[in-house]
Formats: structure tokens, C-alpha cells, sequence
């Protein structure tokens, strides 16, 4: 608790300081590569025949997803706090490759927990963040994915709070992770405003964004989530994509909003994926950046709000929306993000052509060559 | 209303005399087999039974427990059935029972009906340790109408404000974690637990139990010549699987090690 309040604390003072503020932004430029490009997909949009589908270029941002926006933040305000030291959980890889790098940029050791079973499906990336000077933990209890990832970074930081900063990687957990995760991620939204006004002289109509712990969503939809925009007479429409797994009926997904019911979990109360007892329920997704039984707090808030609605797709259907950007637009995505798209498969045919859809390209698909290789069946 | 865990306290006070907080989790690997290790701890002098409530992520406790807690999930146990086998073991002992349950199986089960159940088979306290004071008022409040002793936790970490409001909000004993870390950690014996427990003794004069990382009956005898009582978990629930003819006798060595006697 006093680490919590230590950290609130340290984000305030942080969002006041000027020089803090200035690096930060000057790192999103020079170091991220900010602001990641707003792209027209013209060939994706022709093969679907339907919407003007736009991607926010996120797997553009150094190590290849939106995730260093974050990490990068929490790295320059833990060497502020005087930490030696930070830790991660990571799932599909992604945020542990970004803390990885954020540690090594400012000079902090750096440990990071995995789930065994993510470490076989994401070697790729356990082999960069070892490269990057990061001891990478396996993590062989519970499930052996995210969540059991995140258990023990909450356990390591508790024991070794007074050195140490834990780099949470998504707007989950206690206060006031989700609240300053939102506020490092929500310049994706803001460019994306900016960048939509310039193309198309008006805003979209939909935003569409995969949900994990839900960071690169929060990160998309909260520049829109003003007041304004919600008196438009034809508010902008938000969809979150989770994991529907093998489908919802198996029981072998991470769709929180369709399989889950409320509970309080790992430092906040929200939509999770549980059995009669009140135990956390065993989840699947092809992807292992969605792989998690629980989704960050301000998600059902917003859902119950009416501001957001929220989807899934399965596992076929990621895929096959995997196949299809590459080979209609060159871009690999990840497979978290090709949840999003899979919905813009189903979405953009049924709209006129004059609509504009969003999607957040949250990710590159390069750590996931391999693992789709393996589904398959070709031997690499 | 005193409760029976306030009564030992009394007692053991009168007598100049530390209490032997035992813990097992409930089911691991069997209840039939959690029975009988509650009835040895009583038998080898324990004063307040702690008892696990298996949860599938239980971020506060170390490798030990956590696999005592997969063995249990693996035998079915749920709180559901832990309340029920409180019930059933109250045919054979009047022992305080303290349970330390996650606050999720509690939220599923109803804060209510977990509190008048739990209540009603004769439980006599509860440990939720992630549920902060601040965030459980009403469960604070209705455990409180209930005669359920709700305890909460301290730690190194603990400012003066927190131990202000987690000594209000704990009835019975307040539990002291020696470590900022998990249980079953190593204990550190330099003086730092005695600084603290002054401390919270500014504030409060309900018993103060401490536990996490008491393993062997040398810090059992230090930890209780300092503090209220002493918790002894995850090194008896190693014994229990690596050496289980030997856990007689490690419990009666630290009953007697609390006890001064060693």
C-alpha cells in the first residue's frame, strides 16, 4: 500500500514537471519514433468492399508494438523515484521486450516474469529481452501464462519494494496502474485525432481495437471519450475485440464481457473469468497477448456507461484476418491486433463506402511468425 | 461480546504466556487429512488454528503454500466445503479457527452469507490479506455484528496512519508480517520486528501475532519473547509433505520454544 501511494505520488508530481514532460516527449520522438503514421489500407479496404478502413501504425513504434509507450514512461519515472531496479510480467512478449529496452535506455536492472507455456509460444522474444540485458523468470505455477506472470512480479515487488518499481503493463491492477497506464497510452488517440482531421477533414465513425488488459484500447478510444464527442448526434462507435479462443461455448477463450462475471483480482475489482467458487478460470486465445482471465476496470465501466461495446473473435478468425493484411497490404500484424481486424472483416463490408473505421494495428506479427508456422503445420 | 480468540489472548496473558498459532491449508492433500493435523495441533498445545481456503492465485503467499493450495484446488476443496468441514470438526474441538481466505471466493460466496455461515459453523475469525481496511468497511462492520473477527495485516512498510486504521479494524489479534514479502520467506532477526511491534504498540493494545518466515523453534522462541503470539505455516506444511513422522515432535518443539522452554 505505501508503494502504491509512493508511485501516485511520484505520477502526479511527474505530470507537473516540465523537464519530466519535455524528455518524454522528446524520447516519443526520437527514441519511439512519434508519431506512429495513420495509414490508409487501400487494398484491404477494396478486398472487404465496403468502410474506408484506416490503421494506426503501432507496430511501427520502436520494439514493434504500443506497449514502450508505457514502458518507456514508467522506466524514466522509476529512475526519478531513485528505484534500482524494475520488473515486468509479460505475455505475448511485447511488454517485456518494451521494459527491457525502457531499463536499458535509463540504466535500471531489469527483471521480467513469464509463463512457461508463453515462453515456448514467444521464444522469439524471450531471446530479445535476454539480448537487452533482461533476466527473463519462468513462471511454472497455476496456469503458466499472464496472469500467473503477473502473480509473482506482485509478489517480487512486494518483496523488494523499496528497490524496486514494477512496470505493470496494462491498465489493470490497484491504483493508480490503470489510471497512469491510460495516461501514457492515450497519446495514440490524441496523434489519431490529429491525423484523421488531416485526412478525411472529420472523425471516424468507428474505432476498433483489440482487448487484453485493454491498454492499446484505452490508449485509442480516450482522446474520443470527451464530452463533445458524446453529443455528437452520431457518437463515434468504440469495439473491443477479445479473445474468443476456440469459442465461447468450449469454455476455452478469454472473453471476459461474454464468459465472465464481476470479481476482484490481482488489485481491482472487474470483469473476470472465474468458476462458482470464486476461483480464476483457466483461459485460451491463440494469442498470448489476450491470454488473460481479466480485463482493466475502466473497460465495464465504459461498457456500462454505453460508450463502448465489445466483441470477440476466435482464434480461426484472427488468423485468417492475419493472412489476409498481409497479403493485402504487406503488413504482418500480431496476432492481437489481427483480433481487431477480424472484426473489421465482419464490420466494414455491411457499411456504406463512405464510412471511416479505425482499427489499431497495436503490434507487429514478427514474434508470431513461428507460432503460426507451428499451427500450420510447416516446420521453420 | 468477547470472542473465544479474545479469551485466549486474556488468558495467556494472565499468564505471562505466547500464543502457538499453527497454520495448514484446509484440503491439502485431503480434509479428512486437515482434520487430523488440527486435532495434533491441538493436541501438541496450539492455542488458535489458522486455516488456508485454497484460491488459484494467491499473491501473497510463496511456493510452498501456493502448492499446498494447487494440491487442495486439485482434491475439489472450495470455501463452500472448508465451511462445512469447520462445521463437522466442532464435534471434536472447541479450538479457535481462524481462516485466511483471497477476497474473491468471499465476493462469489456473498459477503453476507460467507460471514453468517462461516459464523454460524463456528469459525471464529477471518484473514483476508488482500482486502486492505479501507476497501472492506462494510464487511468490517457487518463481521463485526456478527461476533466474526476480522484481522488485518501489518508490515515493515506499515506508515502510522495504516497502523492506526488496521488496528481499529482488526478484532482478536492483529498479524504482523515480519518480511515485506511472501510467505515463507526467511525470517531476519536484527532487532527491525521489536522496533516495529513498539511501534504499533503506541497505537493499540490488542495482541499482536507475527508470522511469515517463523520456521524453526529458535525464532519461534525470539519472535514470541517480543510479541503476542507466533504463526508457524509454510515450515509446517513442508514438514507435513517431506517429514511427516517428524511433525509431532517439531510442533511440541515450538509450543515449548514459545513457551520459553528452550
Amino acid at each position: 500500500m505505501p508503494a502504491l501511494k509512493e508511485l501516485e505520488e511520484a505520477f502526479l508530481r511527474s505530470k507537473k514537471d516540465r523537464e519530466f514532460q519535455r524528455e518524454l516527449n522528446y524520447l516519443q520522438k526520437t527514441y519511439i519514433g512519434r508519431p506512429t503514421p495513420l495509414y490508409f489500407a487501400k487494398r484491404f479496404t477494396e478486398h472487404l468492399g465496403g468502410a474506408k478502413v484506416y490503421l494506426k501504425r503501432e507496430d511501427l513504434a520502436h520494439t514493434g508494438a504500443h506497449k514502450i509507450n508505457n514502458a518507456l514512461a514508467q522506466a524514466l519515472l522509476a529512475k526519478k523515484m531513485g528505484k534500482k531496479r524494475v520488473i515486468a510480467e509479460t505475455g505475448a512478449g511485447q511488454h517485456g521486450v518494451a521494459t527491457a529496452t525502457g531499463a536499458a535506455f535509463v540504466g535500471l536492472e531489469c527483471e521480467i516474469y513469464m509463463g512457461t507455456e508463453d515462453m515456448q509460444r514467444q521464444a522469439l522474444n524471450v531471446f530479445r529481452m535476454r539480448l537487452l540485458g533482461a533476466k527473463v523468470t519462468e513462471v511454472s505455477v497455476g496456469s503458466k501464462t499472464l496472469k500467473d506472470a503477473i502473480n509473482e512480479a506482485l509478489r517480487d515487488w512486494t518483496t523488494n519494494v523499496h528497490t524496486t518499481h514494477y512496470v505493470l503493463g496494462t491498465v489493470f491492477g490497484p491504483h493508480p496502474f490503470p489510471v497512469m497506464v491510460r495516461d501514457f497510452q492515450s497519446i495514440i488517440g490524441k496523434e489519431t485525432r490529429r491525423q484523421i482531421l488531416d485526412a478525411e477533414g472529420r472523425l471516424p465513425d468507428y474505432l476498433v481495437a483489440c482487448v487484453g488488459g485493454g491498454s492499446n484500447a484505452i490508449g485509442l478510444f480516450y482522446a474520443f471519450l470527451t464530452n463533445h464527442e458524446s453529443r455528437l448526434t452520431t457518437p463515434i462507435k468504440m469495439i473491443g475485440v477479445e479473445a474468443g479462443g476456440r469459442g465461447i461455448e468450449t469454455g476455452e477463450h478469454a472473453a471476459r464481457f461474454a464468459g465472465g462475471s464481476i470479481g476482484v483480482f490481482q488489485g481491482c475489482k472487474t470483469y473476470l473469468l472465474q468458476d462458482e467458487d470464486g476461483n480464476v478460470l483457466g483461459t485460451h486465445s491463440v494469442s498470448a497477448g489476450l491470454d488473460y482471465a481479466a480485463i482493466g476496470p475502466e473497460h465495464p465501466y465504459l461498457k456500462d456507461k454505453g460508450r463502448i461495446s465489445y466483441t470477440y473473435a476466435t482464434d480461426d478468425e484472427a488468423l485468417s484476418a492475419f493472412e489476409l493484411l498481409s497479403t493485402t497490404e504487406g503488413i504482418i500484424p500480431a496476432l492481437e491486433s489481427a483480433h481487431a481486424l477480424a472484426e473489421v472483416v465482419k464490420l466494414a463490408p455491411k457499411l456504406p463506402r463512405e464510412k471511416i473505421i479505425i482499427v489499431n494495428l497495436s503490434g507487429r506479427g514478427d514474434k508470431d511468425v513461428q507460432h503460426v508456422a507451428r499451427i500450420k503445420g510447416i516446420e521453420l | 461480546m468477547t470472542s473465544r480468540i479474545e479469551k485466549i489472548f486474556k488468558i495467556l496473558r494472565k499468564e505471562n504466556k505466547k500464543a502457538f498459532i499453527p497454520y495448514i491449508m484446509a484440503g491439502d492433500p485431503s480434509l479428512e487429512k486437515t482434520r487430523d493435523i488440527v486435532l495434533m495441533f491441538e493436541e501438541c498445545g496450539a492455542d488458535i488454528v489458522e486455516l488456508g481456503v485454497p484460491f488459484t492465485d494467491p499473491i501473497a503467499d510463496g511456493p510452498t503454500i501456493q502448492r499446498a493450495s494447487e494440491r487442495a484446488l486439485k482434491a475439489g476443496v472450495t470455501l463452500k466445503k472448508v465451511i462445512v468441514f469447520v462445521n463437522e470438526l466442532r464435534q471434536s474441538t472447541q479450538i479457535p479457527i481462524v481462516l485466511m481466505t483471497y477476497y474473491n471466493p468471499v465476493l462469489k460466496y456473498g459477503e453476507e452469507n460467507f460471514i453468517k455461515d462461516a459464523k454460524d459453523a463456528g469459525v471464529d475469525g477471518v484473514i483476508v490479506p488482500d482486502l486492505p481496511p479501507d476497501e472492506g468497511e462494510e464487511f468490517i462492520s457487518q463481521s463485526r455484528k456478527a461476533g466474526l473477527s476480522t484481522i488485518f495485516l501489518l508490515a515493515p512498510t506499515s506508515t502510522s496512519d495504516r497502523i492506526k486504521k488496521v488496528a481499529k479494524a482488526s478484532k482478536g489479534f492483529i498479524y504482523y508480517v515480519t518480511i515485506t514479502g511472501v510467505t515463507g520467506s526467511a525470517l531476519l532477526l536484527d532487532g527491525s520486528i521489536e522496533t516495529v511491534l513498539s511501534e504499533i504498540r503506541k497505537y493499540t493494545d490488542k495482541p499482536v501475532a507475527v508470522g511469515f518466515g517463523v520456521s524453526t523453534p529458535e525464532e519461534a522462541s525470539v519472535v514470541a519473547k517480543i510479541s503476542d503470539g507466533v504463526i508457524v505455516g509454510s515450515a509446517i506444511v513442508r514438514r507435513l509433505h517431506e517429514s511427516p513422522d517428524d511433525l509431532r515432535s517439531y510442533l511440541i518443539s515450538l509450543r515449548e520454544a514459545i513457551n520459553g522452554l528452550v
